[in-house]
């Protein structure tokens, strides 16, 4: 494996280290990094504010389906096209705190009623209208170990059982006490924000690297999106994962979990912008058909697809793109225009369906969960399907449109002179301003427009056939099939997945240091076949992912550190 | 750091748990206020002055907002007759402008940015806090809530509001959830007879000293960023604590406030129809959180930047309108894009009939605070950021004149937030950076 530090060269390790040092009181003193040109080169650990779906699951995981989360989050933000990434740059708002305390006190509510404390705590109080502390204790460093992702420290468990013992005693309610103990642990920092430790790396003098328990949460959160199961926990522990042959049986039985499906299907609601879901909406006048059911269908189908393709059948990657493949309910029978009958007659059922081959429908571009979140609400979009493909799918990024553009010529639907699309925004691509970027939007777009605005497969756009012809990148195509195999034979395609799970894993974009590591990644990806889960097990197993450069206070000296900023702390207070 | 004083809170939460929760009567009287009605007579406090912003997208159409002559308004322009019954309370600032210094105008988002926070963005950046930050750190710190935002397009992040660079302050987008969160369990009319603290509360509040308690260990081996990060958690947690502690207390009575009437869940969504209903059930919810001292700074988003406001069976939105619509010759403007101006100016006039609505002593709730709706483009079909339109609305308790035009002439927009700034007595003598750096207000609109 290649190493990040012999990729660096010298002039570049002295910037940052200059930096570096300028920004730490104790960068240089007895006891920083050994090599610190070393340690610089390595990027930052990053605290990544956990998102709803992950809350949800770990409140799944922890105390079961039955507990019900309800409330309004605090939206999550895109950064370098992954919201993954974004958790490392948010924070929590004032009005997004009292929404994540009035979850807690629901959840911690619901954990201690009388229908779930049977089986749900680990012990009966002696007194139901009294303080139990033995029992407290027991059920909050159970669960905190969880939540926390790791033990709690003593003066963390001491204060939450005091708090259940003064509130059992004000409230006279030992489960209100314990309670309110456990909605303190959901909205404590160590809860909602995954905060990585740095340790030394005994095995490479002067570099650092995650701790065990960290490790371990850097794992579960990639590959199951949600906190460290008992076995993984124990080994983060026992120190199972600083050895090779430790972290790779801890991988291999995650990747054989079923838990696995959670975690493929996060990276990729991740990747492909599913959280528009949220806000997407068509016109009801113009597309009936197009409401909140179809929507929810339409997220799970394109997820069906992909775990179906990717895990069960093990596929190829790029296949994706070109599968005939896929699970549909009547409702999006209907949008589609394939007949779909469920055994049981249940329109919410999902039933498997092959289109026939060469069918423009086939692949995951072709569902609505790509042509209708990509475009208008009262009609369809060329342009921001062929940005969405160039950003979401290739990693290319477009620029903003520029200022000071008459746009009147442009897509004038009412015009009886354009009857299509590609005629409207053939003033796009002629006029000079425009052009430069909407020639590699629109002939990717164009592409696709036998969909409408809301996923309905159509040939003819206002009495007049749809040309669907275009061009990727050089390769030429004349129908959504043709397109979806440019997709597919695109160098890009995998190249843009391999930088994407890496970043989705570590928190941020691939730092510049580490272009060797996702060249290599993306060749070991194409000699596994392009097989997803290959791919996760080569990064969850890798140095780089858990390598991490010093922290502000520098991690080496940690007593002195620790004692500077709890005196600042003190003052700040 | 921001310090909200380190107080014993366990042992006083103790003390107040160990006894019996007290049953405290207050009959409200007119003598709570003064002789001239202005103050709470038994602080001599004067009432508080609020605050608000409005945000709308699209700007309006150059030549037909803006009155004819600068001074006091006679008439104002086409696109602002909704506003016509109000003009004797708002004023007009035209020739306001975005100076970039070289920095890319990203549309949409450069403009309206630089407006609320002074600082024009790097790219994606935003470099400085909105105004109603500043604005709530010195008037909203001891009222329930520091500021509350609503968003009425159904997206959340369409507010406008930020702290810093990666936070927005989230809109509610459903008038039902702000109606809970407000006046749901939690809170306490100011002019009830009694008030019994709850002590479910108190549990609550003493229970979040835990949390504090983890902050030191939690911050120890961070990088700055991530500090900044835990700070801002941090602040948000003793929001939080304060919110308990402000709920714990015997709230003083309020004349102005009357508790409104629970509203019904209602569809959200950018259908125009859609959003006018919300923003007038949220003018008034928002309204009355004023009155009754829930807080102090309101925001509200009333559409995006580059708007999706569109109508039930039209092929095009706003934004895409404001592009593609061709100039109706005759007429001059683009019609379609153009009726949407309707809307959203009547829908500003709901606002202040919500809050003029509301009587407040000598005057009413709009005479005491003051709203500045401000948008992000001068003419949207180019995206230009010249003669971008600003209103303010209200006399901030008399700190404000209104029925003004102020014309200028190119000024950076930051003027007419320096001015609102002083008027709500903000100690600042300049605001924004670089050619957005305003050092003069308005003085023609201060009192």
């Amino acid at each position: 494996m290649i190493r990040i530090s012999k990729l660096m060269p010298m002039a570049a390790a002295a910037a940052c280290l200059t930096l570096w040092l300028g920004g730490s009181p104790f960068g240089s003193g007895p006891g920083a990094y050994a090599d610190p040109s070393l340690a610089a080169t390595a990027p930052s650990a990053v605290t990544r504010r956990i998102s709803e779906e992950q809350y949800r699951q770990i409140i799944a995981d922890v105390f079961g389906t039955s507990i019900k989360v309800g409330g309004r989050f605090e939206p999550e933000i895109r950064r370098d096209g992954l919201l993954a990434v974004g958790a490392g740059q948010i924070s929590v708002t004032p009005s997004g705190l009292e929404q994540y305390a009035t979850m807690a006190h629901n959840i911690a509510g619901q954990v201690v009623s009388d229908e779930h404390r049977r089986t749900l705590l680990p012990c009966k109080p002696a007194d139901a209208r009294a303080a139990d502390d033995a029992c407290a204790k027991r059920f909050l460093a159970d669960v905190g170990r969880y939540l926390f992702r790791r033990p709690l420290k003593a003066e963390e468990l001491d204060s939450r059982v005091a708090i259940a013992s003064s509130t059992a005693k004000a409230l006279h309610d030992f489960y209100a006490g314990l309670s309110e103990a456990l909605s303190t642990i959901l909205v404590s920092p160590n809860f909602l924000f995954r905060k990585e430790t740095v340790e030394p790396d005994p095995e490479h003098p002067g570099q650092y690297r995650l701790d065990g328990y960290s490790k371990a949460s850097q794992l579960s959160f990639f590959l199951w999106n949600s906190v460290p199961d008992r076995e993984l926990l124990a080994a983060a522990e026992k120190g199972d994962l600083n050895a090779r042959d430790g972290l790779d049986r801890q991988v291999d039985r995650m990747i054989a979990s079923p838990r696995l499906e959670a975690g493929v299907r996060a990276f990729f609601s991740d990747m492909l912008g599913f959280d528009e879901f949220s806000t997407l909406s068509k016109d009801p006048v113009i597309y009936p058909k197009f409401g909140f059911q179809v929507i929810e269908d339409a997220r799970e189908q394109t997820l069906r697809t992909i775990v179906d393709h990717l895990l069960r059948r093990q596929g190829d990657y790029r296949d994706l793109f070109t599968t005939p493949n896929t699970f549909l309910t009547a409702r999006l029978g209907s949008i589609y225009g394939v007949p779909v009958v469920s055994p049981d007659g249940w329109p919410d059922a999902w039933v498997p369906y092959a289109y026939p081959q060469g069918d423009p429908r086939a692949g995951i571009l072709a569902q609505v969960s790509f042509v209708a979140i990509h475009a208008h609400p009262g009609r369809s979009s060329p342009t921001l399907r062929g940005k969405a493909l160039r950003e979401l799918v290739l990693c290319q990024k477009v620029p903003s449109p520029p200022p000071n553009v008459n746009f009147t010529l442009v897509n004038d639907v009412k015009n009886s002179e354009f009857k299509t699309a590609r005629e409207r925004l053939t003033a796009h691509r002629t006029e000079p301003t425009c052009a430069g970027c909407h020639k590699i939007m629109d002939p990717i777009g164009l592409g696709m427009e036998n969909f409408d605005s809301d996923g309905e497969f159509r040939l003819r756009e206002n009495g007049v056939a749809i040309d669907t012809s275009g061009e990727l990148d050089g390769m030429k195509f004349t129908d959504p099939v043709g397109l979806d195999k440019a997709v597919h034979d695109d160098p890009a395609t995998p190249a843009c997945l391999v930088n994407k799970v890496y970043a989705y894993a570590a928190g941020r974009d691939p730092a510049k240091s580490e272009a060797e590591w996702m060249k290599s990644l993306g060749q070991s990806f194409a000699e596994e076949g392009y097989k997803v889960p290959a791919l996760l097990k080569t990064i969850a197993t890798s140095d780089e992912l858990y390598r991490v450069g010093p922290t502000a206070m520098g991690a080496v000296d940690i007593p002195r550190a620790k004692l500077a900023s709890g005196k600042q702390e003190e003052e700040q207070r | 750091m921001n310090t909200l004083g380190r107080f014993p809170r366990r042992r006083v939460l103790r003390g107040i748990l160990g006894g019996a929760a007290v049953t405290v009567g207050v009959p409200f009287l007119d003598c709570f206020l003064n002789a001239n009605g202005t103050a709470l007579a038994d602080t001599g406090a004067p009432l508080p002055t609020r605050f608000g912003t409005w945000f709308w997208g699209l700007g309006f159409n150059p030549g037909r907002w803006e009155p004819k002559t600068p001074g006091k308004i006679a008439a104002l322009g086409p696109e602002l007759a909704p506003l016509e019954p109000w003009k004797q309370k708002i004023n007009v600032y035209s020739g306001m402008k975005v100076l970039l210094d070289g920095r890319v105008n990203t549309v949409h988002f450069t403009g309206p940015v630089a407006l609320i926070t002074g600082t024009v963005p790097a790219g994606q950046t935003v470099e400085a806090p909105s105004m109603d930050v500043l604005v709530s750190d010195v008037i909203g710190t001891n009222s329930r809530f520091r500021s509350l935002e609503v968003s009425c397009t159904g997206d959340p992040l369409h507010s406008q509001s930020r702290r810093s660079a990666s936070s927005i302050n989230p809109g509610e987008v459903s008038p039902l959830a702000l109606y809970t969160r407000v006046f749901g369990p939690g809170f306490a009319d100011p002019n009830a007879a009694t008030f019994t603290p709850d002590p479910h509360v108190m549990v609550k509040r003493s229970a979040l000293s835990a949390v504090a308690d983890d902050r030191k260990a939690f911050v120890a081996d961070l990088g700055a960023a991530d500090r900044a990060r835990m700070d801002e958690y941090f602040t948000s947690l003793r929001e939080l604590e304060k919110q308990l502690d402000i709920s714990l207390q015997k709230p003083a009575p309020l004349e102005a406030c009357s508790v409104p009437a629970k509203v019904d869940q209602t569809p959200t969504g950018t259908e125009i129809e859609t959003v006018k209903t919300n923003h007038r059930l949220f003018a008034q919810l928002l309204a009355h959180a004023l009155a009754c001292g829930q807080t102090r700074v309101i925001n509200i988003a009333y559409a995006n930047a580059n708007s999706s406001l569109r109508r039930a069976g039209a092929y095009q939105t706003h934004h895409e309108y404001s592009h593609e619509e061709p100039v109706d010759l005759k007429l001059g403007y683009q019609p379609e894009m153009t009726s949407f101006y309707a809307d959203i100016t009547s829908s500003f006039a709901d606002l202040l009939t919500a809050l003029d609505g509301i009587r407040e002593a000598d005057g009413t709730l709009l005479d005491r605070t003051l709203v500045v709706a401000s948008t992000d483009t001068g003419y949207a079909k180019l995206h230009s950021l010249d003669n971008i339109p600003l209103l303010t609305a209200g006399g901030a308790s008399g700190r404000m004149k209104t029925g003004l035009h102020v014309a200028a002439v190119g000024d950076p927009g930051t003027r007419v937030g320096l001015t609102a700034l002083q008027a709500m007595g903000i100690p600042v003598s300049s605001w924004g950076t670089r050619s957005m750096q305003a050092t003069k207000a308005f003085s023609e609109v201060l009192v």
